[in-house]
């Protein structure tokens, strides 16, 4: 078995997923996120909208530090889903 | 006992009364969340909600009793690894056969589900419509707002978008055709020959004479008597022909209610006077419906799916939310109106039940 990375999920990411955190294999951002909304169908479509990218106002870090589609995941890299402070309104 | 499904900036209220006193809040689901668009089928009691939540994107939500558990309706999105995704959902609409419903959303998509909302599935044929590469967008997005079946027949159906027009079918929409004559845009130089830019706000049938359609344009009120082919000016006579939800009293095709706001470039009340405008002669005349609405001081924005009615003939109720937060009520057809609620988030939707 491959090691693998762990997202961790927070909210109602971690309700859908069934818990918070999650052994994936992958080995960029997108590859392991689309990866978890396979495993996880009721997460289908709300971390990546349908072009496959990260919806706009929610942040994912690699090890603490901030991290696009394509920035390359490693196992046993910690990695992070967070709603962006972006997103709220007032 | 009226049912208003009130969607808002922050979450869906129900609200529920007796026309002429306040409504209570009765319940309130999605809290914090964008409410774009809320609706109960009465043929199966279920409510359908469209949640734009800020983070994780477009979805619709399925309960009958608001209070409980919510279920997500599945497919609900754009094909995967295109360019594109979706962006909102604007209205859901029963079909006119059982079980179907149909969803208009952002950028100019129509879904069709026939098991009473728990799957959807993109009407491709639109989405892949070879005009859609020149389609444009409105201020709100390239929206598909307005969806009126054909009474008894399941397969004709007229759609309207902003800024592509109306399309109309025929064959439960295997083909389409663009239901453009008559349709002026002002925001156009006058000799341009462009037929798609055509910033429909709201369109309604009148059910009673299926043929007949009324439409608030960004810029004029339009009558159609061939379905939808062609349109006749009809904003005459209102203080502005700016506005953008219109409706219609079943038992009447002469009939509609416009709510005219200043303009595109002022979208208020104009005067500081809240008033809805009555056709009853299909639009060769309006008259202003405002006792019991603000007088004075009250510059309010009426946004396109925020006005709605129930009922029919003299025991018509219409009701009408503001960005204000203000609900308006009338159980007389508009003769006398009465604040139904106050003080919520500004209002996206009303829908009766």
């Amino acid at each position: 078995m491959h090691a693998m990375a762990l997202v961790r999920l927070r909210g109602p990411l971690k309700t859908l997923a069934g818990g918070a955190e999650h052994p994936v294999e992958g080995t960029t951002i997108a590859e392991l996120l689309a990866r978890l909304e396979r495993e996880r169908p009721a997460l289908h479509g709300w971390i990546l909208d349908e072009r496959g990218r990260i919806r706009r106002h929610i942040n994912v870090f690699v090890n603490g530090e901030k991290g696009g589609e394509a920035t390359p995941v490693a196992p046993d890299d910690r990695v992070d889903v967070l709603p962006a402070i972006s997103g709220g309104a007032a | 006992m009226t049912e208003l499904l009130v969607g808002t900036k922050k979450g869906l209220f129900v609200l529920e009364g007796e026309p002429g006193a306040p409504f209570e809040v009765k319940a309130r689901a999605f809290a914090g969340e964008p409410v774009e668009y809320a609706m109960r089928d009465p043929r199966t009691n279920r409510i359908l909600a469209g949640v734009i939540n800020p983070f994780y994107g477009p979805k619709v939500f399925y309960a009958e009793d608001p209070s409980g558990d919510w279920e997500q309706a599945a497919g609900l999105a754009l094909p995967e690894g295109g360019d594109e995704a979706l962006a909102r959902i604007w209205v859901i609409v029963p079909g006119e056969a059982p079980g179907t419903l149909y969803a208009g959303g952002d950028p100019g998509v129509l879904f069709v589900s026939r098991d009473g909302g728990e799957t959807w599935e993109l009407c491709r044929s639109l989405f892949e419509h070879p005009t859609r590469p020149d389609w444009t967008p409105g201020g709100g997005g390239l929206c598909l707002h307005s969806i009126a079946p054909w009474p008894g027949e399941p397969d004709r159906l007229a759609l309207a978008l902003s800024a592509v027009g109306v399309w109309l079918t025929e064959d439960g929409g295997e083909t389409w055709s663009h239901g453009n004559a008559g349709l002026g845009a002002r925001y156009l130089p006058e000799e341009s020959t462009d037929t798609l830019a055509l910033c429909v706000h709201d369109l309604q049938r009148a059910p009673r004479r299926p043929e007949r359609l009324f439409i608030q344009f960004h810029g004029g009120v339009y009558r159609s008597d061939d379905a939808g082919a062609s349109w006749t000016e009809i904003g005459h006579g209102l203080p502005s022909d700016f506005g953008f939800p219109l409706v219609v009293d079943p038992a009447d095709p002469d009939s509609a209610y416009v709510i005219p706001l200043v303009a595109d470039m002022d979208r208020v009340t104009p005067g500081g006077r809240v008033r809805v405008y009555e056709t009853r002669d299909a639009g060769a005349t309006w008259a202003p419906r405002g006792d019991g609405l603000p007088a004075e001081h009250a510059y309010l924005t009426v946004l396109r799916e925020a006005f709605d009615r129930r009922g029919e003939g003299d025991g018509l109720e219409l009701y009408f939310g503001a960005t204000s937060g203000d609900v308006f009520g009338s159980g007389d057809a508009g003769a006398t109106w009465f604040t139904a609620a106050t003080r919520l988030p500004p209002v996206y939707s009303v829908r009766t039940a």
